[in-house]
């Protein structure tokens, strides 16, 4: 918990969605919190809830139980300015370039756009120059080249650095990038992490940031937490180059067991399966009882983790871990073979 | 690891494909490419978007979109009968038997290289049915059966649950499986993959790779993949090639080219994804974007972009030169004129 009131805060926040074939428990009882200019990374697989819970964080869905604080207030009970406020404060950069920008506005009409209508811009040549130092500020120099242009004149890289200079327009404190570097190349992607980092310590932008990617999550997420997801749950919260570097949760533990490295020796490591009981990631609509971690995990106890659902419990240095066996043991685990000590 | 034998699988010289782009013009997307590729050895072949990895692989099995052809080059396809294949030259029929019973292509997206409305087992059936010998008898449905659950065993799956469902009613790892084992169904001895493991959650991709790792072992196919995963390559390659801008720029054993590259943009590439695991590692990204096919610059292709250039950069596009020379394609080259200049390294920025 920091000491400051947190920017955005999901308290114990569910989603459930209803469909024809039974209610989707897309995310049950989460509790996460960024504070300003601080990252929190989710990470976890396809469907286990983590752009749901930024959907959330961002105001755009309704929980369906718990509530989303935005300095400290609930945003589905502040007033009409209030949630004005909340809303230009909380921007968000989605993971496609391609389908978020408008293909018939201009470059310098989509940033303008903002700020004349919240009146930060007085008039449209005001518009132009802060547009320009918008673009500056993404590395998208010399500004006027790409003023002028329209989505379909730039690269997916240049594209991205677009959306994310129109999330800049309302001095957010908080962005919540959704997979946002997921679709560029390589090379391309961290040029676009290190911009966002300088955005991060310049402005002091807060981060809630989504990925797939445990090595980008740890890049972005260094100095940062970093909150594993799973069928909806938070199953491993922590600082994140401990969580990445000395997993305590199963899950966490499989995830990097099986990531493979470019690192021709260390991806020799690798253990077939990530070392898990079995591959399939159960149904959301027929979630198992107990843990839902239970059919797969490798250190399964018959008895307990089938009918007892964890919760997330403090381990030493502020790790928190939802898992029986974990909790039971009360420590943190000195990682196999480490041959220097963290900190 | 890998087997050598004297003879190459595949020999591909100089292959340049070409698109026609409008107005009578065309662009090349391949531009020259040679290597030999040995019986049981994997090759992957890396590089960003729009670098013509994957049209080097359609090239090989002649499976380009109809914009497409292959204007010079040759492709050499050594099989089980030792006699040499000319790939660019054969007849459309005798193509067609070659592909998939030598040479079978896994393509990129699982769920396009189903027919949506058929089942499993059907597909297998049309596979078994359509590549038959000729004038061999006709194969009974508990033949096509048996072979295919083999198959599904092999990677992994229940044949009893996946081969009566559509193609819908599997996940895109379960997809991704079946279409390895649809790919191997006549046993080829030579596999290409294109993007095997791209789309997939990092627990499903470890299932397919593992699977991948097994099947070699076991059946002893040659194989290309096409990745820009830098992690599943240094896993599943015992050589890597690196393109950029329709070239391969280097190629070597995976421990050269992670640990040694020797082109500056290899080193880059290799620079740009951080590992997992361990300390936090200075990242730099490559500075501009990859060249536009239509306007490629004069001289090593790299240039504009390249650290190391120099004047001699802009006018000469070099070869493939060799830095240690092995048997059996294994050797470290690089097409870089300042190849013992290049230091690569990586800094730490934080320990763990």
């Amino acid at each position: 918990m920091p000491e400051r009131t947190p920017l955005i805060s999901l308290r114990g926040a569910s989603q459930t969605f209803h469909s024809k074939s039974g209610d989707i428990p897309a995310v049950d009882n989460v509790d996460i919190s960024v504070g300003p200019g601080e990252v929190l990374c989710l990470v976890g697989e396809s469907g286990c809830g983590k752009t749901t819970s930024a959907r959330m964080a961002a105001g755009l869905s309704r929980p369906t139980s718990g509530t989303v604080e935005f300095e400290g207030k609930d945003i589905w009970s502040m007033s009409k300015e209030e949630f004005v406020t909340f809303r230009k404060s909380v921007q968000y950069v989605h993971q496609d370039p391609y389908a978020s920008l408008n293909p018939i506005r201009d470059i310098h009409k989509t940033l303008s756009a903002p700020l004349l209508k919240h009146g930060i811009a007085k008039n449209r040549s005001e518009g132009w120059t802060q547009s320009a130092e918008l673009l500056r500020r993404v590395d998208l120099t010399p500004p006027e080249n790409y003023l002028p242009k329209f989505p379909h004149q730039l690269s997916g890289g240049q594209r991205q650095r677009v959306a994310v200079a129109r999330a800049l327009t309302l001095n957010p404190k908080l962005i919540i990038a959704d997979e946002s570097t997921s679709m560029l190349d390589v090379s391309i992607r961290v040029g676009m992490l290190n911009m966002l980092g300088r955005l991060r310590d310049e402005l002091g932008v807060g981060f809630l940031f989504i990925t797939h990617d445990l090595a980008i999550a740890k890049y972005f997420g260094w100095r940062g937490k970093i909150a594993v997801m799973y069928l909806g749950r938070v199953v491993e919260f922590g600082d994140t180059p401990d969580v990445i570097n000395n997993p305590q949760h199963p899950y966490t533990k499989a995830l990097l067991d099986a990531v493979p490295e470019p690192d021709p020796d260390l991806t020799k490591t690798k253990k077939p399966g990530g070392g898990l009981r079995s591959a399939d990631i159960p149904s959301l609509r027929n979630l198992p009882p107990g843990c839902t971690f239970h059919p797969r995990c490798p250190l399964f106890e018959e008895g307990t983790c089938n009918t007892v659902r964890p919760e997330l419990t403090l381990l030493d240095s502020g790790r928190q871990v939802s898992c029986h066996v974990v909790a039971r043991r009360g420590s943190i685990n000195a990682p196999a073979g480490a041959s220097a000590g963290g900190s | 690891m890998t087997q050598t034998t004297d003879q190459p699988i595949l020999s591909v010289r100089d292959l340049v494909v070409s698109y026609r782009s409008g107005n009578g013009q065309s662009v090349d997307a391949v531009r020259g490419v040679s290597f030999d590729l040995y019986p049981n050895q994997s090759l992957a072949l890396v590089g960003e978007s729009g670098c013509g990895k994957t049209t080097l692989g359609l090239g090989l099995l002649r499976l380009l979109p109809r914009l497409g052809s292959i204007p010079a080059g040759t492709v050499t396809y050594r099989g089980r009968s030792d006699a040499e294949v000319d790939v660019l030259a054969l007849p459309k029929n005798d193509l067609r038997r070659w592909r998939w019973r030598e040479a079978a292509m896994v393509f990129q997206g699982a769920m396009n290289s189903f027919n949506p409305v058929l089942r499993i087992i059907d597909q297998m059936g049309d596979t078994i049915r359509a590549h038959r010998e000729k004038g061999s008898r006709s194969v009974s449905k508990s033949e096509i059966w048996e072979r295919s659950a083999d198959l599904m065993r092999s990677v992994r799956l229940e044949p009893k649950q996946v081969l009566p469902s559509y193609p819908h009613e599997l996940s895109g790892g379960m997809r991704q499986r079946v279409l390895i084992a649809m790919s191997l169904l006549l046993d080829p001895k030579l596999l290409i993959l294109d993007e095997p493991t791209t789309a997939l959650d990092i627990l499903t991709q470890r299932a397919v790779v593992d699977v991948l790792q097994e099947l070699r072992a076991e059946r002893k196919f040659a194989m290309i993949f096409i990745s820009h995963d830098l992690g599943v390559a240094a896993e599943l390659a015992d050589r890597v090639a690196t393109m950029y801008a329709g070239r391969i720029i280097e190629t070597g054993t995976a421990s050269d080219i992670f640990y040694s590259p020797r082109h500056p943009y290899t080193s880059g590439l290799i620079n740009a994804v951080p590992p997992v695991v361990g300390d936090l590692p200075e990242l730099a990204s490559i500075p501009g974007s990859p060249p536009g096919l239509n306007s490629l610059p004069p001289g090593c292709k790299f240039n504009p972009r390249c650290s190391y250039v120099e004047d001699r950069c802009l006018s000469t596009d070099p070869d493939l030169l060799t830095i240690s020379a092995r048997p059996a394609g294994m050797s470290h080259e690089a097409a870089c004129l300042r190849w013992q200049d290049v230091v690569h390294e990586r800094k730490v920025v934080a320990r763990a």
